[in-house]
């Protein structure tokens, strides 16, 4: 009985054993399979994950319109601070006092890329971009204002 | 057709005519020197980034590939960055011991260089106890380690000393046993004697399973007494920073480095003159045709395609396997690879006695 069992251990021990072996050496047969990125010289055709995020951007469309309200729900979804909505109050043309987004501040010096904001928001507004290449001689460089000047509310949009 | 022995029979005759004998005979042995010298140093290069470039596909990365035309001088800058670094020997050591400890794991390497048949007649000393010379030489590997994680007067050398000693003892014996079915079969303790052997087929085929077995217990006692992963306990990166070297820096700890890729050659040479006929080429029992055929390929180059083959096998294990615990590298050895091992050699002798090996 017990040599049945150390036999049994050892035939279990080499199957798995090979089969990680199995697993290296087709990797080791297939170089194409190779996850490297050559970075400065692959910049222009980069394939970088779907999923990694880079920067919070708020997508603007020809007409100089984007999708937030000023609702605040991204601000007080991030963990550090990261984001400050200024709001202020329009007029609308059936003359009602609206809230609206002034100016959308992000410091992308605190950003964690935690992507909390992104699933806060009621409006997709705001969106991950890809772009990594952030580093610049002044840190004040990278407190952004989001939505552009002139912008405002899409139609539609509540 | 070219080859080593007549090489070295040219450069013999040669000193011989031209010097007293007792002046040709040192000069024979320098030469022999230097070219060990210059093999360890090509071996360094080589086995470094090959083991890089095998463990970067081995990981679906690409590996060295900016230092010369393909990455392939990335061992020439590594060797020129390790030796404009100033060696260090900390205040706490002993210093006579640290200083000579890389200088021991070097020659036990180099030592070992001896009966290894490289080629055809070639070798540098066919002493009629070659295998048992290669098993009693190759464990004052062991000294050069404890010496250097003794004297470092560091808790993380000493400990991986210790284990490294524990260790290299315990799988000696599985290694011996395994080197034991190969002198049963051959009926020879001499290296020459042993490849000549297997001219009819490598003992790994003529040996039936018991050969196989053997074949593999070597290579995991080979695996874990040159201390690599899975077995590189002496080192374990991730407990005890580097272990036993974790105190060198510079050229000592490159000779370190450079002694275990020394090993690793060494071993898997072995491995190839045992098991794979070392530079024999490969030989079907009786057919001439194919057996010449065979024969046009160089020894050197049967020799070094083998043990090359051999060492892959010894990375390919390195980048795949997690490293064992020292409980369950002691176990592996007392409660498996030994026992299995014994069982084995009676087996082979069974088979020697009714000559039933081909």
């Amino acid at each position: 009985m017990f040599l049945k069992e150390y036999i049994s251990d050892i035939a279990g021990a080499v199957g798995s054993l090979l089969k990680g072996m199995r697993r290296t050496g087709w990797y080791f047969l297939h170089r194409e399979e190779a996850i490297t990125q050559q970075y400065p010289d692959n910049r222009d055709n980069m394939g970088l994950p779907e999923r990694f995020r880079g920067e919070v951007v708020m997508p603007h469309n020809e007409q100089n319109e984007h999708r937030c309200t000023g609702c605040t729900a991204c601000e007080l979804a991030c963990p550090n601070g990261t984001i400050k909505v200024v709001t202020k109050f329009e007029v609308n043309a059936e003359g009602k006092r609206k809230k609206a987004v002034d100016r959308f501040i992000y410091h992308l010096e605190l950003c964690t890329m935690c992507n909390l904001c992104i699933e806060a928001c009621p409006t997709d507004a705001i969106k991950m971009a890809q772009n990594f290449e952030h580093s610049v001689y002044d840190r004040s460089r990278l407190t952004k204002i989001l939505n552009r000047p002139e912008s405002r509310l899409q139609e539609g949009v509540e | 057709m070219w080859s080593f022995a007549q090489l070295a029979d040219t450069i013999h005759e040669g000193l011989q005519a031209s010097l007293p004998p007792a002046w040709a005979l040192a000069a024979e042995m320098t030469i022999v020197g230097l070219s060990a010298i210059g093999l360890f140093a090509m071996l360094g290069l080589v086995l470094v980034l090959m083991e890089r470039k095998v463990s970067a596909f081995m990981q679906i990365r690409i590996g060295p590939n900016r230092v010369g035309p393909a990455g392939l001088l990335q061992s020439f800058a590594d060797t020129l960055k390790l030796l404009v670094k100033e060696g260090i020997t900390p205040d706490g050591v002993d210093k006579f011991l640290f200083n000579a400890a890389p200088l021991v794991a070097m020659i036990a390497a180099m030592l070992l260089l001896a009966p290894i048949a490289f080629a055809r007649d070639f070798q540098i000393w066919d002493l009629n106890i070659g295998v048992l010379y290669v098993s009693a030489v190759s464990s004052l590997n062991v000294i050069a380690i404890l010496m250097a994680g003794w004297s470092s007067n560091n808790k993380y050398s000493l400990l991986g000393a210790m284990r490294s000693g524990a260790q290299i003892v315990s799988y000696e014996l599985s290694a011996g046993l395994s080197v034991l079915t190969i002198v049963v079969l051959a009926g020879s303790l001499q290296v020459s004697e042993i490849v000549a052997s297997q001219a009819d087929g490598w003992w790994i085929f003529k040996g039936h399973v018991p050969a196989l077995m053997a074949f593999v217990i070597f290579l995991i006692a080979a695996t874990a007494e040159t201390n690599r992963a899975p077995f590189d306990m002496a080192e374990a990166e991730s407990e005890l920073t580097a272990g036993f070297h974790t105190e060198y820096s510079g050229m000592k700890f490159a000779l370190f480095f450079l002694a275990e890729y020394i090993n690793v050659f060494i071993v898997c040479a072995i491995g190839a003159t045992l098991f794979l006929g070392g530079w024999m080429p490969l030989h079907i029992g009786h057919w001439e045709a194919f057996n010449h055929a065979m024969d046009w390929i160089p020894s050197s180059l049967w020799f070094f395609g083998k043990t090359f083959f051999l060492i892959f096998v010894i990375m390919w294990f390195r980048w795949t396997f997690p490293r064992l615990r020292i409980d369950q590298l002691l176990d592996l050895e007392w409660r498996y690879l030994l026992p299995i091992g014994m069982v084995n050699i009676l087996l082979v002798t069974l088979v020697a006695i009714l000559g039933w090996h081909f």
